[in-house]
């Protein structure tokens, strides 16, 4: 389609300003110089300056908004002067309105809960394309919007408008010159020619392009390579559906189709009409002075008003009156006919008037359905009409809302005139506006009506939030020797306790049995003595829908407790999917997937832990063997914790020397990490360095003395006090080596975290050679946190290096002091094996999601380098240096 | 060295500018405006400031402007002036 602003500018719009003479490319410059000083020297006015400035500018143009008509129409011979004077009123009333208290200068906007501030930088020097059917009207409105927005304007009106554009532009300058306005903050060209424009849309110091004009000049300016802001053609659909006010509906569209001669483009082009008031309709529209075409008629009127070679509306109809259309076409019309109707039965080239017409000619089509009306518009929006306007006329929201859907159009009008609707401010909210987006339908950069928002560059000041953090442990935890016996307090009448065969050899499901309340009914589930595969969740899933179980006990180390949080999570929500639930995710809060909500079962879980590592009896993760698909499933998420936690001593009296090592370097591990976490807060700090402490004191003694009392209680309440806080601040890269690594060579857990641990503190502690993003702490503190560590466990040093290489020695100590391997080659595994695995292991290790939270972000690179001091062990941990301006 | 200092007076700008310009001749090194009350600066100041730092330029004088606000630095800035001048605080 075509609007008529093309029409007129057949000669493509060159790019090439080659042609232009030396002198009026000094006229040119001497015009983008004064506008970007004028610009320049802008940037120093407050919003009260702007304001003065503007409002006297409005009046203004009111006070000249019929003189400035009268040339328009004289000028140009498009449109009918009283609807001119109306436009020129609404640009400048109307624009004024909604634009007067709105802030463009400084701070405009604050977003307080989000911690932004908005602020209004000018765009400068813009050039401004003017179109010949509003020209008057777009001159007032671009330049208060220029002014309120402290840019300059050159302007470039169309040839046949030159001189009502330029006294516009004088009446605005003057007013705005008078009241404080900088110099040469408006120009019009002289006498412009298309050179100038490509010229000026090339210029350096011309900030934006604002192209309100015919395709052709909207299609330079985007091309120039420069911002451009531009229209785009229109062909409105209006859809007259059964259940509109038709008087309403038919007034409204005379009004539109009949302003200022439909120069409008948001005008209507083609009614579509619903069969059952289609009669009715044209009965309406006649009354009121329009002229219904016959068959005949509208064949004669397309020949006249469509050009039929290339089907687009002939120039010297634009803007002309019913009447006179109706005597070039030969037509025999009422004198005073406001508006001509043409039925068609089609949209595209074999219907001539479906296309644009900016002129009072309207077409209608019959639709036998809905779905039908709904097509054509569809068909006339896509006939030249995307990203533009479009109208409908119902009371039914449900067709409102498919209407809304189905058109592609900036502005979807609803019981209210296209061409007024689509200028805003008069029957809606819309922001009142000469210049309509058209989204990338109309090959523009916005469907908005263009307004003071899209002459202002704007800042976005984001101050650091506060990120939100949490500390979330079971709500009950009962510790200390006989803490079993607090099973009492809990009714329930079926439960099913979950454990292992070690622990009904060893009695302790007996001594549980014992503190269940009695008239409970009491299930045992034993699975196997690993960690748990799927097959064996859901058998246990089975087993809790079959005793409806209300309580579930959890009795054993951290498979057990796993497989009881997961059994759970399936009995209460049976649609759970394990696969998706674990997922990966960066932060919990932002987590594509997430856990339900919605339960068909409840059952309190109680989890009583019978090692003194994993914790798993407060966290919130479960780690679970999909053998089929022959992979690990780690799942993470608060609703996993369980409900009750007991941390009784007596189940892990007898715990042998090399599980009671490993699991207490297991906790000393996490609370080593969360200590230094990024997710790290005062609440997991506490629990952090009180766990490190336990560890360091009775960890040689639980080991070397099994029956003391005191240390396996201190233990295990350590392995407790650890999971509380990596449960909230998670681990580091020591458990992602310790991953990859345990899970290729066969290794437990508890020994591949020793294997990594004295060298992950030393690098943690160094400089990074590349931080990772992390808003809950501020600067790098990890050396700072190990040092702290170091004082408390009272290890010496005087300043924080000496700290963290004392905290380093003591490690591989207490490692020593553990019987640990203290090289991977110790282990037996030789060196070329281990690098044949290094690809492998890196890869593994950058991919695990524990180290999200390290301090550090490991590079690949690095990871290698840790594994290779891991395989080669004592005396490479080395600290290399701690950053020094934060040494105390 | 002989170096001339000049307060601006910001209702005066264009004048004393004008009057600077006709002291040039008599000055060798540098000469040194005090812009420190000058709160804001108009188009035809602009003007005169750079037909000023032409004049300097043509005789070899360099010019600092002293105590100039980050509002009409920006100013400046967005003209290209600044390269022709040292800044002082």
């Amino acid at each position: 389609m075509i609007t008529c602003e093309e029409v007129q500018e057949r000669v493509p719009i060159p790019l090439a300003a080659e042609s232009l003479s030396e002198e009026r490319i000094a006229y040119l410059e001497k015009l983008v110089s004064q506008a970007r000083t004028a610009a320049a020297v802008f940037t120093q006015f407050t919003q009260e300056d702007v304001d003065r400035i503007v409002k006297p500018m409005v009046l203004a143009g009111l006070e000249q908004a019929q003189h400035l008509a009268r040339l328009a129409v004289e000028e140009t011979r498009i449109g009918v002067m009283e609807d001119k004077v109306i436009k020129n009123m609404v640009a400048t009333e109307f624009v004024y309105n909604y634009i007067k208290d709105k802030r463009t200068v400084g701070i405009i906007r604050e977003f307080p809960e989000r911690n932004l501030v908005e602020v209004a930088e000018p765009i400068g020097v813009i050039f401004s394309i003017l179109p010949i059917t509003n020209p008057t009207s777009t001159v007032l409105f671009k330049c208060i919007l220029a002014i309120k927005t402290r840019n300059a304007v050159i302007f470039s009106p169309h040839p046949n408008a030159w001189r009502c554009c330029s006294e516009a532009v004088k009446i605005m300058y003057e007013s705005a010159l008078k009241h404080g306005a900088p110099e040469g903050v408006f120009a019009c060209l002289e006498s412009h020619t298309l050179q100038d424009n490509a010229y000026l849309m090339r210029h350096k110091d011309v900030g934006l392009i604002d192209a309100t004009g015919g395709p052709g000049a909207v299609k330079a300016a985007y091309s120039s390579g420069k911002p451009a802001l531009g229209v785009g053609p229109g062909n409105t659909p209006v859809y007259l559906e059964k259940t509109a006010d038709l008087n309403t509906a038919v007034t409204d569209i005379v009004l539109s189709k009949t302003f200022d001669n439909g120069t409008i483009c948001a005008s209507e082009q083609t009614a579509v009409i619903d069969d059952e008031i289609y009669d009715l309709v044209l009965k309406k529209f006649a009354d009121l002075g329009t002229h219904v075409c016959n068959e005949k008629e509208a064949e004669l009127l397309a020949r006249t008003v469509i050009d039929a070679k290339t089907g687009f509306m002939q120039p010297m109809a634009v803007g002309q009156k019913a009447a006179d259309i109706a005597r070039f076409a030969g037509l025999s019309v009422k004198p005073g006919t406001k508006l001509l109707i043409a039925p068609i039965r089609g949209v595209g080239r074999g219907h001539p008037l479906s296309v644009e017409k900016l002129f009072p000619v309207l077409a209608v089509y019959r639709a036998k359905s809905v779905d039908e009306a709904l097509k054509v518009c569809v068909d006339v929006n896509h006939a030249g009409g995307l990203g533009h306007t479009a109208v409908i006329f119902s009371r039914n929201d449900e067709i409102i809302r498919r209407f809304g859907e189905l058109m592609n159009a900036g502005r979807i009008l609803v019981n209210s005139p296209g061409s007024v609707g689509a200028v805003g401010g008069v029957y809606n909210d819309l922001a009142p506006t000469f210049s309509f987006g058209c989204g990338t339908g109309g090959g523009n950069s916005t469907t908005d009506n263009v307004n003071i928002y899209h002459y202002l560059n704007i800042k976005r000041v984001a101050r650091r939030i506060q990120a939100h953090m949490w500390f979330r442990v079971p709500n009950q935890i009962y510790f200390n020797m006989n803490a079993v016996e607090n099973i009492r307090q809990f009714a329930s009448r079926s439960t099913i306790i979950v454990t292992n065969p070690s622990m009904e050899q060893l009695g302790h499901v007996d001594l549980v049995r014992r503190y269940i309340p009695e008239g409970t009914h009491v299930h045992v589930s034993v699975i196997p003595d690993a960690e748990p595969e799927v097959k064996v969740v859901m058998q246990g899933v089975q087993e809790l829908n079959f005793y409806k179980a209300d309580q579930i006990i959890a009795l054993g180390g951290g498979s057990v407790i796993d497989a009881a949080k997961i059994m759970k999570l399936k009995y209460e929500s049976p649609e759970a999917d394990l696969a998706e639930l674990a997922a990966p995710f960066l932060d919990l809060r932002k987590r594509v997937i997430q856990y339900p909500t919605e339960k068909v079962n409840r059952a309190r879980l109680i989890a009583i832990s019978t090692t003194s590592g994993t914790g798993s009896e407060v966290t919130p993760f479960a780690v679970l063997t999909d053998k089929e698909r022959g992979r690990k499933v780690t799942l993470a998420d608060y609703s996993l914790t369980p409900d009750v936690a007991m941390v009784d001593p007596q189940f892990v009296m007898s715990m042998p020397k090399g599980l009671t090592a490993d699991t207490g370097i297991d906790c000393l591990t996490h609370a080593l990490e969360a200590a230094v976490s990024s997710y790290g807060s005062a609440y997991t700090d506490c629990n952090a360095m009180q766990a490190i402490r336990m560890v360091f004191k009775y960890l040689p003694i639980a080991y070397e003395q099994p029956r003391d009392e005191e240390a396996r209680s201190m233990m295990h309440n350590a392995a407790c006090i650890a999971a509380m806080a990596f449960s909230n601040a998670s681990v580091g890269v020591n458990h992602a080596l310790a991953h990859a690594f345990g899970a290729r060579f066969g290794v437990a857990h508890g020994r591949a975290n020793a294997l990594m641990l004295p060298h992950v503190i030393a690098y943690n502690a160094s400089v990074p050679t590349k931080f990772l993003p992390s808003p809950y702490q501020k600067g790098y503190i990890a050396h700072k946190k190990y040092a702290t560590i170091a004082d408390l466990l009272g290890l010496g040093g005087h300043t924080i290096e000496e700290k963290v290489k004392n905290l380093v020695a003591a490690t591989e100590q207490l490692l020593d002091q553990l019987g640990f391997p203290r090289s991977i080659a110790d282990l037996g595994i030789s060196k070329e094996e281990f690098e044949r695995a290094m690809p492998d292991l890196t890869k593994i290790a950058f991919d695990d999601p524990s180290w999200r939270s390290n301090p550090r972000m490991p590079l690949m690179s690095e990871l290698a380098e840790l594994f290779w001091k891991a395989y080669q062990g004592r005396g490479l941990a080395k600290v290399a240096g701690v950053p020094e301006q934060q040494t105390a | 060295m002989i170096a001339v200092w000049l307060k601006i007076d910001e209702e005066r700008i264009v004048q004393a500018l004008q009057e600077a310009g006709e002291k040039l001749d008599s000055v060798e090194g540098e000469v040194a405006l005090d812009f420190s009350s000058v709160r804001r600066i108009d188009p035809s100041a602009l003007s005169a400031l750079e037909e000023f730092a032409g004049l300097a330029d043509d005789k070899g004088v360099k010019v600092v402007l002293r105590g100039v606000n980050v509002g009409v630095y920006k100013v400046l800035k967005l003209v290209k002036l600044t390269s022709r001048f040292s800044f002082v605080s």
